[in-house]
């Protein structure tokens, strides 16, 4: 009697320990996720919208990615290559990795080398129209050394060659899959754009285009237990409230995207305890753009247009004199901008580079307080004097902004706060609004563009993908100049120039060791900032939330937030 | 009547022509662009080929003279081809009407999203149109009774409250508070048992009622003021000293000639039904051709878009023209020929 009772206690026993020890493939049922902006497509080289990127990571896998730290990982590939480890040679011009052996498509095939060379094929075809294709830029060649080795061979030396086949932007794509979907027929490639085979946890079984995806797990994935759900359901459509709501009110959903939603809507409902707010910070910053030459409409084909001798001869009215500058950002109270509109997803931030930490300077912490008094004293020191309707006035010049940005509820109330904190200085500030696909639009036709300029100030976002900030950084040399000559193409949209600045970005291109790159990209910050040719506002975050029966969710702001949903579980 | 009927046909062909030349024009015009959206990590110069590649480097002439034989000639064959096996040349090769955002066959699409519109918004309809006419019906005949009082108050009510906010409201008391109804619509449902089948119900429901609330509103005014102007005809008292029955007379005599603008009223909303609810499908996350519409126009797939629109405005000259023959057989006085 004693020993059943033994072997049955012990029986029990091994049941509990194999219930505790992790789970099986597909344990855990199916995990619901909300995308209120809904993928119109699983191919990331075909559409360059977060959503598709977000989409397609959990099927297709790049060589490497970035964990919630911003550290390279090797995902297919064995081991990151460096020049310490020899996988980088010490020129700089060639890179080499190395993929894990073993790993399956979902098909059952193996990932071989072919796949990798293959994929720059693919992007690399002019006719493909391939929204990455910025990241297989200056590559002389990519070859498959043997089935598991690819060998990439730049034009130009790179300090950083980790943008090929490295982050959501640039995953594998299955050779057998795409062959006959390269150039012009890759827009008619429907089943492959829908139905990629991946190497990713998950594979598609049903997709609708901005509608809902479904997905199961692939049964072909390296980690024979992962991932815990046998099914992943990837509903769009909506607003970013409610997606909200179903996350942390109802808990009809597991996880929701992006909730750019006033921040007490959150907080209340996350008293429903159902759900936890998210955020992670990567390098987005809401920046005032100030433009150094002149808006004026009456002047026709010069209008915001660089006139060459470090704009003097097009300077803009008042914004062209550095004290008016620092005065308006002096005037700026952050912290009431980001408990108003932002919440847990934006922090005060003074410098346009304020991430990866180690790039972030600390040289302009001035502007973290507002000091209304000196910026006051500055204006009236350089002889900015308040007229009769108490703006202020010099040589007939008032200082009279035209504000412009994009439609967004939260973008409005910034501005109306900037409008008042403005005011308090002697500054008249008109507001302008924009719709998003208009202002961002890139039309050469539309006057009403960021590129184009045509106000005195406008606000947005920007950011830059993966961790190095050298071609970002490099937005804002002279040649870079958004301008009527290369059909407002370039990314500085101040038009603020120097030679200076244009020497420490020709030194970063050439220069590889970390600890110069972060002196020189922080010196670069350092300059823009001191000279204000940008006001920063807000590090923006990313935010969403999670069901709190679901664990695993490590928030990454460098990588797609579901790069790691292998290890997702449910409690 | 069918003299008509062929010449209203023959002068909505180059009505629609010209229509889907305005709507092409507006959209070709309007400052838009469908790399707009995509990051600005995405440099200018992949933008550029980016449009290339959607054929945007072509002048405005031969684009829309492309998207007119897609659709008149590649679409219904293809359509012909997928559908009943008949194939008519060479209908491998044909280029259809490609979404820009999503690379697929616009026509595909359309039809994917047309099951569930169809079934929230045409139940809504239907409902709606059976809400109103019993509601019009008595608040006319017992005209200032308080079941009148009542019925106007709350068809005031819905008619002026819009749809997005009485959507909330019920999202807010049916699933966050009592959390009887889900408030996201499963598209992926599939009917095939009695469980799947009181689910479909239960996630219909919400959409279908306030969008039934809506259009009741709307038909039961109507209705309402159609019997009271045919109450006071002198057929009503001829009737009526005949010695026919309340019920005959009010239900038969002027129910049938007061419905008479009020059906022509339900045809004329019919194409609405196809438009979607787009407000109402965004709430609850229906995703039907609401949706479809405003996520085309907000990333600028301009076929998509024009495909869409012209579609709707086909709907609309059809039911017009059913409205007009419907008219003629309800009432004999009105005569085409």
């Amino acid at each position: 009697m004693k020993k059943t009772i033994s072997i049955l206690l012990f029986l029990t026993f091994a049941l509990i320990l194999v219930m505790n020890v992790h789970a099986k493939r597909g344990s855990d049922g199916q995990l619901n996720l909300l995308y209120w902006q809904a993928p119109s497509t699983m191919n990331p080289n075909l559409s360059g919208g977060t959503k598709e990127l977000e989409a397609s990571s959990v099927v297709l896998e790049p060589l490497g990615r970035y964990d919630e730290n911003g550290n390279l990982l090797p995902w297919l590939a064995e081991k990151v290559p460096t020049v310490a480890n020899g996988g980088i040679t010490k020129d700089l011009t060639s890179i080499t990795w190395k993929i894990k052996k073993g790993i399956k498509w979902s098909d059952g095939s193996p990932l071989t080398a072919e796949d990798v060379v293959f994929t720059y094929e693919y992007c690399s075809n002019p006719d493909t129209g391939c929204t990455q294709s910025n990241y297989y830029s200056d590559i002389k060649s990519v070859k498959a050394v043997n089935s598991l080795t690819i060998k990439i061979d730049f034009t130009v030396p790179k300090p950083f060659p980790y943008a090929p086949f490295v982050g959501y932007n640039a995953p594998i794509l299955q050779k057998a899959q795409f062959n006959g979907c390269q150039g012009a027929r890759a827009q008619e490639c429907n089943k492959q754009n829908f139905f990629p085979i991946g190497t990713g946890p998950f594979k598609v079984v049903d997709f609708k285009p901005n509608d809902v995806i479904v997905f199961e797990a692939n049964p072909n994935y390296r980690n024979p237990n992962k991932p815990a759900f046998s099914k992943l359901v990837f509903k769009g459509g909506g607003d970013a409230v409610s997606a909200a709501r179903a996350v942390l009110e109802t808990g009809e959903m597991d996880y929701a995207w992006n909730l750019q939603v006033e921040p007490e809507i959150l907080i209340k409902m996350e008293k429903a305890g159902k759900g936890k707010v998210v955020s992670a910070f990567g390098t987005s910053v809401e920046r005032l753009m100030v433009n150094f030459s002149n808006p004026d409409p009456s002047l026709g084909e010069l209008r915001s247009e660089y006139v060459g001798g470090n704009n003097n001869r097009n300077p803009h009215p008042f914004l062209s004199d550095y004290n008016v500058r620092r005065a308006l950002s002096l005037a700026i109270d952050r912290q009431v901008l980001v408990d108003a509109g932002y919440g847990k997803a934006g922090k005060i931030s003074c410098n346009v580079l304020p991430a990866p930490a180690i790039y972030a300077s600390s040289a302009n912490n001035e502007c973290k307080t507002p000091n209304v008094p000196e910026a006051n004293r500055l204006l009236d020191a350089a002889g900015w004097k308040k007229g009769s309707d108490g703006i202020r006035q010099k040589n007939g010049v008032r200082i009279s902004i035209l504000y412009q940005t994009s439609t967004n509820s939260v973008r409005q109330g910034t501005q109306a706060f900037i409008k008042e904190m403005w005011k308090q200085i002697g500054v008249e500030t008109e507001l302008r609004n924009l719709s998003a696909s208009v202002f961002f639009g890139g039309d050469v036709g539309s006057p009403d563009t960021y590129q184009k300029f045509y106000t005195d100030i406008e606000m947005y976002t920007n950011n830059f993908s993966g961790t190095d900030p050298q071609t970002y950084m490099s937005n804002w040399t002279c040649k870079e100049m958004a301008q009527k000559s290369n059909k407002w193409g370039g990314n500085n949209m101040p038009r603020w120039c120097s030679p200076a600045y244009d020497a420490l970005s020709a030194k970063m291109s050439v220069t590889s060791a970390l600890k110069d790159r972060i002196r020189l990209s922080k010196a670069m910050n350092d300059m823009l900032m001191q000279d204000y040719a940008m006001i920063p506002l807000i590090h923006r975050g990313d935010v969403s939330a999670h069901s709190n029966k679901i664990s695993g969710v490590r928030m990454n702001p460098w990588d797609s937030e579901l790069w790691n949903i292998a290890d997702w579980t449910r409690k | 009547m069918i003299h008509f009927i062929i010449r209203r046909i023959l002068i909505a062909i180059p009505t629609l022509l010209v229509i889907s030349f305005i709507i092409f024009a507006l959209l070709d015009l309007a400052p838009n662009d469908p790399t707009g959206n995509l990051p600005m990590t995405v440099p200018p110069e992949v933008r550029e080929k980016i449009r290339v590649s959607l054929g945007l480097d072509q002048p405005m002439h031969v684009r829309f003279s492309m998207w007119l034989f897609q659709f008149f000639v590649n679409e219904p064959l293809n359509l012909l081809h997928e559908g009943f096996g008949i194939t008519i040349g060479d209908s491998e090769n044909r280029t259809r009407i490609l979404s820009w955002s999503t690379r697929s066959s616009v026509i595909d699409l359309i039809i994917q999203r047309t099951p569930q519109t169809l079934w929230v918004v045409g139940l809504s309809y239907l409902f709606g149109i059976l809400i109103a006419i019993p509601i019009g019906i008595i608040s006319a005949y017992k005209q200032y009774s308080w079941f009148d009082q009542v019925g106007t108050f709350f068809t005031m009510v819905g008619f002026s409250v819009p749809t997005f906010f009485t959507g909330m409201v019920a999202i807010i008391i049916f699933s966050v508070q009592l959390k009887w109804f889900p408030m996201i619509y499963d598209t992926t449902l599939v009917v095939d048992s009695w469980s799947n089948f009181i689910l479909q119900v239960k996630q219909m429901l919400m959409p279908v009622m306030v969008l039934a609330l809506y259009n009741a509103s709307q038909l039961s005014r109507f209705m309402r003021a159609s019997i009271l102007d045919n109450l006071n005809l002198d057929y009503v008292r001829t009737a009526r000293s005949k010695g026919r029955s309340e019920n005959a007379v009010l239900l038969i005599h002027v129910l049938r000639n007061s419905l008479i603008p009020v059906v022509t009223l339900i045809a004329l909303g019919i194409p609405t039904i196809f438009s979607g609810a787009i407000i109402t499908e965004q709430i609850f996350r229906v995703n039907g051709l609401g949706q479809l519409l405003i996520i085309a126009i907000e990333s600028a797939d301009i076929p998509l878009v024009q495909t869409l629109t012209f579609l709707f405005a086909v709907l609309i000259v059809i039911f017009n023209l059913i409205a007009d023959v419907i008219y003629g057989i309800l009432d004999p006085r009105i005569r085409y020929d």
